[in-house]
C-alpha cells in the first residue's frame, strides 16, 4: 500500500521525491503515534490494544522470516528456535532466575545467587540478574544469530527439502533440550516445565523525565504490564529499526546476492557469490529480529514458559510471510497483523457475530489451524507472489506490459511470452512459472 | 537427482539380499552422476575422516546397545519386540513418504497427518459405528474391515489431495508445494480435531490382552498381529510394485517422468495410483495404531509422521526396501531409547529422532544403502 503510494507520487526530481518521502514517513509517525488513543477508544471490541501490541510483535517475526524465506528464498520450518533463544536471553538476564539457580552434587545443594542489577527497572530489593532490556535486546540479537549460524553452517548446503526438514527438527528439538535442562548433571539451567518468570518490565531510561508530548502522552518510567500503549510504541521502534535494516540490506550488495540465489543458485554462484557467507548472513538476520522479538515478547508476557514454543508458531509466521508476498518488507507486515489479528482477536470477533446474526453457535476459534493451512495452501495455488507483490515482481511485469504495448523487441530479456512473465510474477524467479494445466 | 528405486529391473528381494552382503544397489545413472569421489556404504576402501568419524560412532552405539542388553537381558528383550511392532508401523507410514518422494519429489508434510485420521476414522468406525470393544471372533473379522475400511477412505482422501493441491504445482518452484504440503497438514490436523478433539481420546483395543511367554521374556499378542499384519500388506505392495502394469509404471515414472510420458504411460494416473498405495499403507497403520496404543489423538500424524520420515531418510528417501529397514530400526531405536536400560528415556525421544535425521541428511542424504549423493555448494 505505502510502496504503491511512493511509487505513485514520484516526481521527476531527485529533491521533490526525497521531499515527498519525508513528508510521508512524517506522516506515517504521527498515523502510528495516534493509533493507540485511537484504539483504545474506538475499537476495543474490534481490535483491543493488547492485539495490536501482538500484531506488532508478529509482524517483527515477519520481517525475519521474510529476510530468510522472501529474500533469500530459504525455507525455514524452524523459525521458532529464534523465537525460544530470544525469549530466554531475556527471562536469564531480566529476572530473579539467576538468583535461584542452585547445582545439586550428591545431598549437598549450592545456591549461586548471582546478582547483579545493569540500569534495570527492578528495585534493588529483588535479586537476581536485572539487565535493561535496552541492552538485552541487543544480546538477543547476537544470541540468536549465533544460533542461526549454528543451525545454518551445516544445513545451508542443502536442497530446499531437506533444508525445510532439517530446520523443522532442529526447531522441535531445542524446545525438548530446554524443557529437560532442569537438571543438567545437577544444574538448573533452564527451570524446565516451571517455565522463568517473572521477567522485568521494560525501562524507559531517561526519557521518562521528558515532558508531555502530543498524542504519546507523558512516558512512564517503567512499562507496566497494563500499558499497552507504551508497549506498542517500543515494539513499533524496533519493528522500523528492522524495516529500516530490510530495505537497506535489499538494495545493497548482500540483498542482491540474497535475491541472485533466490532466482538461480548456480547462476549465483558463477557470477562469484559466495553462496554459503550470503546465505548465513540472510539466516543471521532474520534470526536476529527473531531474537529481538522473543525477548520482547517474554517481557509483555512476564514468564517464559517452554510450552509456547511450538512448530505451529513456526508456521503463523510463515503464513504471514506467504500471505503479504515473499521478498516484500510492507507485505510481511501486512501479513503478520492480519493473521496475528485473525489469531487473538478476529476469529472469535468474526465468530460471535456470525453466531448472533444467525443464531449458530461455531466455534470459530476451533477452525484456527485448518483456516491458516487453507491460507497456505489456497495462496501457494492461486497467488503465489502475495497479497502484496515485491516490487521486483511487478517491476518486471510493468516493464514487460510496456514492451508488449510498445510493440517493441524484448528489452528485458525475458522473452516476449507474456505468459513467462506473468507467471513469474511470484517473486521466486525464473527457474519455471507454476504450470497451470 | 534422479529418485533411486534400485534399478529398475530388481526385485526388491534382491536388493535385500545384495544389502545383506554388503553390497550397495546398483544406482540410476543420473544418480551415479553425482557419486564421484564419495564412499560407498559397505566398500571402505578408502577411509575419509567423515567415514572414520562414522564407523566410530557406530562403534559406540553397537558397544552402548550391548551394556544395555547385558545390564538387563529381559527387559531388553522385551523392549525389543515393541519396538520391532512399532518400527512395522514406522515402516507402513515411511512407505507413503518415500513412494512420493521417489515419484514427484515432494515431502508430503501432511502424510503424518493421513494416517492420524486413518487411525481417528477407523476407531470411529469399529467403536461407534460397528459397536466392537472388546475381543471376540465377530470383532476381529470387524477389525479386518475396518482395516479395509480405513484403507479405501486414506487412499481416497490422499488421491483428492494430491488432485486438488499438489497437481497444479507440479511444475512450480520447490517451495509452493512444500508450503501446500504443510497448509494440507495443518487442514488435516483440524479435521482430526473436529473428529477426535483437542485431547487424547482413549479407544478399546479388540486384540486379545494376554500375552506368550518365550523363556523369560512376555511378548504381548498385539504386537505379534501387528507384525503378522505388516508383512502380508509388505508383500503385496512389493507385488504391486514389481509384478504389475500400474507398478512398472510407478518405477518408470520415479525414474523419469517426461520419458515415461513420450513412452505413452499416463503419468497422472501412476501419481495418483502412488498417492492411494501410500494412502491405504498409512491408513492400515492407523488402524493397527490403535489398536496397540488404544489412543486417538489429533496430533499424533506430527510427531510420528515426523519419525516415519526419518526412518524414510534412513532407509534413502526413494528407496522401498531402504524405508522398511529404516522403519524397523527408528522403531527399535525408540523403544530402546524409550525402555532399555542406560537410555536417554522417553522425554529426550524426540531430541534423540530428529538428531538421527539431521545427522543422516546432512552427511548420509542418500540414506544407509544408498551412495552420498549431497550437493555440495
Amino acid at each position: 500500500m505505502l510502496a504503491d503510494f511512493f511509487s505513485k507520487m514520484q516526481p521527476e526530481s531527485a529533491v521533490g521525491q526525497r521531499i515527498l518521502r519525508i513528508t510521508g514517513i512524517i506522516a506515517l509517525i504521527i498515523v502510528i503515534m495516534a493509533i493507540p488513543d485511537h484504539v483504545a477508544t474506538n475499537s476495543a471490541g474490534f481490535l483491543p490494544l493488547g492485539t495490536v501490541v501482538l500484531c506488532a510483535v508478529y509482524a517483527l517475526f515477519a520481517l525475519g522470516l521474510n529476510i530468510v524465506v522472501g529474500f533469500a528464498g530459504l525455507l525455514d520450518h524452524g523459525y521458532v528456535a529464534f523465537f525460544l533463544f530470544g525469549a530466554y536471553v531475556a527471562a536469564f538476564l531480566m529476572s530473579d532466575f539467576g538468583y535461584q539457580v542452585s547445582a545439586r552434587k550428591g545431598s549437598s545443594e549450592h545456591q549461586f545467587s548471582f546478582d547483579v542489577h545493569f540500569f534495570t527497572a527492578a528495585a534493588d530489593t529483588i535479586k537476581g540478574i536485572h539487565v535493561s532490556f535496552w541492552l538485552v535486546i541487543i544480546v538477543a540479537a547476537i544470541v540468536a544469530a549465533f544460533a542461526g549460524l549454528l543451525i545454518g553452517a551445516p544445513t545451508l548446503r542443502l536442497k530446499s527439502d531437506y533444508l525445510a526438514l532439517v530446520t523443522l527438527g532442529f526447531g522441535e528439538i531445542l524446545p525438548e533440550v530446554f524443557r529437560n535442562s532442569d537438571n543438567v548433571a545437577g544444574f538448573n539451567l533452564t527451570n524446565g516445565t516451571k517455565g522463568i518468570g517473572p521477567v522485568d518490565q521494560i525501562s524507559t531510561g531517561y526519557f521518562h523525565n521528558l515532558p508531555k508530548l502530543p498524542l504519546i502522552g507523558k512516558i512512564p518510567p517503567t512499562i507496566v504490564s497494563a500499558d499497552n500503549k507504551t508497549k506498542f510504541y517500543v515494539i513499533v521502534i524496533l519493528c522500523a529499526l528492522f524495516v529500516y535494516v530490510s530495505l537497506k540490506l535489499r538494495d545493497g550488495k548482500l540483498g542482491r546476492a540474497w535475491m541472485a540465489i533466490r532466482e538461480d543458485e548456480l547462476a549465483a554462484s558463477l557470477m562469484g557469490v559466495p553462496l554459503m557467507r550470503t546465505k548465513l548472513w540472510s539466516y543471521a538476520v532474520g534470526a536476529a529480529a527473531g531474537g529481538i522479538g522473543g525477548a520482547f515478547y517474554a517481557t509483555i508476557v512476564g514468564t517464559v514458559n517452554v510450552d509456547s514454543f511450538t512448530f505451529a508458531f513456526s508456521i503463523i509466521v510463515l503464513c504471514a510471510v506467504i500471505l503479504g508476498g515473499m521478498g516484500n518488507v510492507w507485505g510481511a507486515i501486512a501479513g503478520g497483523v492480519v493473521i496475528t489479528w485473525f489469531s487473538y482477536t478476529g476469529l472469535t470477533y468474526i465468530g460471535g457475530k456470525v453466531n448472533s446474526g444467525l443464531g449458530t453457535s461455531i466455534n470459530l476459534k476451533d477452525y484456527e489451524f485448518g483456516l491458516f493451512g487453507l491460507v497456505l495452501v489456497v495462496m501457494m495455488l492461486f497467488r503465489p507472489q502475495g497479497l502484496i507483490p515485491a516490487t521486483r515482481a511487478r517491476q518486471v511485469k510493468k516493464a514487460d506490459m510496456k514492451t508488449a504495448n510498445d510493440g517493441d523487441e524484448d528489452l528485458i530479456g525475458f522473452g516476449s511470452d507474456p505468459r513467462v512473465v506473468e507467471e513469474d510474477r511470484l517473486g521466486y524467479g525464473m527457474q519455471g512459472g507454476i504450470n497451470h494445466e | 537427482m534422479a529418485p533411486s528405486w534400485g534399478h529398475p529391473n530388481l526385485y526388491l528381494g534382491e536388493i535385500f539380499n545384495m544389502a545383506a552382503a554388503g553390497i550397495s544397489a546398483p544406482q540410476s545413472q543420473d544418480a551415479a552422476i553425482g557419486q564421484t569421489g564419495a564412499a560407498e556404504f559397505g566398500a571402505p576402501k578408502k577411509y575419509t575422516t567423515e567415514s572414520i568419524v562414522g564407523l566410530a560412532v557406530l562403534g559406540l552405539a553397537i558397544a552402548w546397545i550391548i551394556w544395555s542388553f547385558a545390564s538387563g537381558p529381559t527387559l531388553f528383550l522385551q523392549v525389543l519386540t515393541i519396538g520391532l511392532s512399532n518400527g512395522a508401523l514406522y515402516a507402513l507410514i515411511a512407505l507413503g513418504y518415500t513412494m512420493v518422494y521417489g515419484i514427484i519429489e515432494l515431502i508430503n508434510f501432511a502424510h503424518g497427518d493421513l494416517f492420524m485420521l486413518g487411525s481417528v476414522v477407523g476407531a470411529i468406525f469399529l467403536e461407534q459405528w460397528v459397536g466392537q470393544k472388546s475381543s471376540s471372533a465377530t470383532a476381529w473379522l470387524w477389525l479386518a474391515a475396518t482395516m479395509i475400511f480405513a484403507m479405501a477412505a486414506c487412499a481416497l482422501l490422499n488421491v483428492v489431495i494430491e488432485k486438488l493441491a499438489y497437481r497444479r504445482l507440479r511444475n512450480a518452484p520447490k517451495l509452493a508445494p512444500l508450503i501446500t504440503a504443510v497448509g494440507v497438514s495443518f487442514i488435516l490436523q483440524n479435521i482430526g480435531i473436529q473428529l477426535n478433539g483437542s485431547a487424547p481420546h482413549s479407544r478399546s483395543s479388540v486384540l486379545p490382552k494376554t500375552s506368550i511367554s518365550v523363556g523369560s521374556i512376555d511378548i504381548r499378542i498385539k504386537y505379534i498381529v501387528v507384525v503378522a499384519v505388516t508383512i502380508p500388506l509388505l508383500l503385496l505392495m512389493t507385488w504391486i510394485v514389481q509384478k504389475t502394469r500400474i507398478g512398472k509404471a510407478m518405477r518408470a515414472a520415479a525414474q523419469d517422468r517426461d520419458a515415461s510420458l513420450l513412452m505413452g504411460i499416463n503419468v497422472d494416473r501412476v501419481i495418483s495410483f502412488t498417492f492411494a498405495l501410500g494412502g491405504a499403507l498409512a491408513g492400515a497403520a492407523g488402524v493397527l495404531f490403535v489398536q496397540v496404543n488404544e489412543q486417538t489423538r489429533y496430533d499424533a500424524g506430527f510427531r510420528l509422521g515426523l519419525i516415519a520420515f526419518t526412518a524414510a531418510v534412513l532407509g534413502g528417501v526413494g528407496n522401498l526396501l531402504g524405508a522398511v529397514v529404516g522403519g524397523v530400526l527408528i522403531g527399535v531405536i525408540q523403544s530402546l531409547n524409550d525402555g532399555a536400560p542406560h537410555f536417554l528415556g522417553q522425554k529426550w525421544t524426540q531430541t534423540v529422532m530428529f538428531s538421527i535425521l539431521i545427522i543422516m541428511v546432512i552427511f548420509r542424504p542418500g540414506g544407509i544403502f544408498g551412495a552420498n549423493q549431497q550437493e555440495k555448494v
